[in-house]
């Protein structure tokens, strides 16, 4: 089981990394926040990572999402909050893969619930969404961590096509597609960092 | 006691000015507050100011908020599942387009109306 330590520096550092290819993503269809503004989000979990790393796994997921909440200041905070928060509450703290993808599927249900939104609607849920079923579907696969980093690039590239139905790129109609969707990109960057590390 | 309103924009401008708005043309009888950008100055918003926002105004007889776009609507709805339950019970978040609601809202409020009354009123701009 990985230290959450190395997890949140591992998220932080892709977010950080990425920051720029994020924003020009989101200028070209939404309002170009979402590098930063992510950005801004994991910092925040980093500077409380001494308390973090104190809490059982559950509660420190809850409270890395509370931050994500406070401080993110665009829609991805409440969306990637409520992914956290809701994982933490069905976390176990030592949880084996088939407890950790419950908790991811509770997880990316509280994004549907807080996006009001689904697959195919150009989102990071066109992620998240058939990811966590495929992790469901595959939690005794001993290259599960090695596959998910391959469907999380598929599904990311699956977002090009779509013509966006949820937020700002919505306004966009048909123009939208033709982009990646940066909600999308910024899910399966964090989804491929966590992933690489545990095939380490 | 009336309804109270609470503006949540992405720009401190427009939720400033939208609540200049409610002052010139309802009055004083209803308790406005509003905030708007995020928590580093920049345009977007901030949960724990939409918290203290809908604590300043709350009112027995119920508070509006009214959000501009997307991120705003979710920031609210988590500001509103931060407050207490007895809190929660009378807040609501109204999507009508966030000044002409605003003055709708304020309008409806001041001579009264319930929270279902001003939401309404406030909807009907749409």
């Amino acid at each position: 089981m990985l230290k959450l330590m190395t997890i949140i520096d591992s998220c932080a550092d892709t977010i950080t990394q990425n920051t720029e290819i994020l924003t020009s993503l989101d200028q070209a269809i939404g309002d170009g926040d979402h590098g930063i503004n992510l950005k801004r989000g994991f910092d925040a979990i980093k500077e409380q990572k001494s308390e973090l790393i104190e809490l059982p796994l559950g509660k420190a997921l809850q409270s890395a999402g509370m931050k994500l909440v406070m401080s993110v200041g665009g829609a991805s905070g409440p969306l990637y909050g409520s992914l956290l928060m809701a994982m933490g509450k069905s976390m176990p703290d030592n949880p084996n893969t088939a407890e950790i993808s419950k908790a991811f599927e509770a997880g990316v249900e509280a994004v549907k619930a807080r996006g009001k939104s689904d697959v195919g609607q150009k989102t990071m849920l066109d992620v998240l969404i058939p990811l966590s079923e495929y992790f469901s579907a595959n939690v005794n696969n001993v290259d599960i961590c090695a596959n998910m980093i391959d469907q999380a690039q598929l599904l990311l590239e699956s977002t090009r096509e779509m013509q966006a139905k949820k937020g700002r790129a919505s306004f966009l109609g048909e123009r939208s597609i033709g982009h990646l969707d940066p909600g999308a990109y910024s899910s399966a960057l964090l989804v491929k960092a966590i992933c690489e590390l545990e095939k380490k | 006691m009336n309804v109270s309103v609470v503006i949540v924009s992405h720009s401190p401008k427009v939720a400033e000015g939208a609540s200049d708005m409610i002052r010139q043309m309802v009055g004083d009888e209803v308790a406005v507050a509003y905030c708007g950008g995020n928590s580093a100055g920049g345009l977007g918003t901030d949960v724990a100011q939409i918290v203290s926002c809908i604590e300043e105004v709350w009112s027995e007889a119920g508070t509006i908020v009214l959000v501009d776009l997307g991120g705003a609507e979710m920031s609210a709805e988590m500001a509103i599942e931060m407050l207490s339950d007895e809190m929660q019970e009378k807040v609501l978040l109204c999507n009508a387009p966030i000044v002409e609601g605003a003055v709708m809202a304020a309008t409806e409020a001041s001579i009264g109306g319930t929270l279902d009354e001003v939401n309404n009123a406030a909807l009907e701009v749409i």
